[in-house]
């Protein structure tokens, strides 16, 4: 037993990705048990170590956490990434959320049906130019600090520089006309941490692509 | 100004209903404030109030918070609903999270296209005896405590009832096999602030129908 975190998930990003981020930009090392058949899949179901018979799956001092935000708020917690009071932790959740909704749409537009691409991909420039990306840069216009919350590094930090990456990955004019998100991006991508992570042979995963998303249906049975 | 938090959302459940519940069981008095046309919600926009241009929005202690979790989040420190360490702390949102993903299907099932309700109840259905629960009334059973985690009343457990009651309206013979939840949900039910929430004239909300759907696709901008 290393006493490291254990990820359980298939190999890929998905919902574990933004996992991998935060502990990563914590400094925290982890290993990974990756799902690369149903029936591994069945194994963690059969043996009673997925509370809802589902994956993300985090082994993490003696439990067995499942829910994204449940594991993502314990180890922002542990890591004092999460603020130092109810009040800050109350905007590091709205901030950690707006991200997450965008993120969502982000994550499951490769699944969507080819005849209703074309309307997602415009929902999805649409709500990152007009909505999300304008809230967070006014976040950062209003007291500018280098980090969104206390002037102190957080996990929303990390979940938004984490977006910035996606968005940009899907078309990086989305980002021209946010010069402190920008700034943001490149000043949480210098800590160490994070750098470590951004280089290649890290447990970073690389963008979805078909042949990933063949595999994950195959996985999880979708 | 009251000093008591506003609710800023159209006059039915969606997505505030949980937060009602939970400041309720907390025994917190709360005002509304209902979106009752477009230009309500297009007024919240324009004023700055909408972080993100949604609601629910609620005004808490010199806050405007939009984000149903980040409200929920706050609440639940505040009123001591949330454990007393990192590791119940975990659990409950474990639970609360299990609870969530269940009652995002029944929340959205009316929304459903006619073709695929059946389909959809199915799924609910299923996933309600098969996956949600059993899980939680193995919970129950693996302590034998009278409440989710830690031996004490947490956010979890009026998550859980709530749901239990949405289960309840869509079809009672799904409860018929949990008889540790039914005692937990009478149990809950029992305590003096739910009582009062659960009596006739309280600020909970009734079921949605169809002239609800209509009035929200319509503040909304549903189709």
């Amino acid at each position: 037993m290393s006493g490291k975190p254990i990820l359980h998930y298939f190999n890929g990003r998905g919902r574990m990705e933004c996992i991998r981020w935060l502990l990563a930009a914590a400094g925290v090392e982890f290993e990974e048990k990756f799902i690369e058949k149903p029936e591994d899949l069945d194994k963690l179901k059969n043996d009673g170590s997925l509370m809802f018979q589902q994956v993300p799956m985090v082994e993490i001092d003696g439990m067995k956490l499942v829910q994204t935000r449940a594991i993502l708020n314990y180890i922002a917690t542990k890591y004092n990434l999460y603020g130092k009071d109810i009040k800050e932790r109350a905007l590091i959740d709205m901030y950690s959320e707006g991200v997450a909704d965008l993120g969502e749409m982000i994550m499951l537009f490769p699944l969507s049906p080819p005849a209703e691409k074309d309307a997602k991909l415009t929902l999805i420039r649409e709500k990152t130019t007009n909505r999300y990306l304008p809230a967070f840069e006014n976040v950062l216009k209003s007291h500018g600090q280098d980090y969104l919350v206390g002037n102190k590094l957080s996990r929303a930090d990390i979940h938004l520089v984490e977006l910035l990456y996606d968005v940009e990955e899907l078309d990086p004019s989305l980002l021209a006309n946010f010069p402190l998100l920008k700034a943001l991006k490149a000043r949480v991508s210098n800590l160490p941490t994070v750098k470590k992570f951004l280089q290649p042979g890290s447990q970073r995963k690389p963008p979805t692509d078909e042949k990933k998303i063949e595999e994950a249906r195959k996985v999880f049975k979708f």
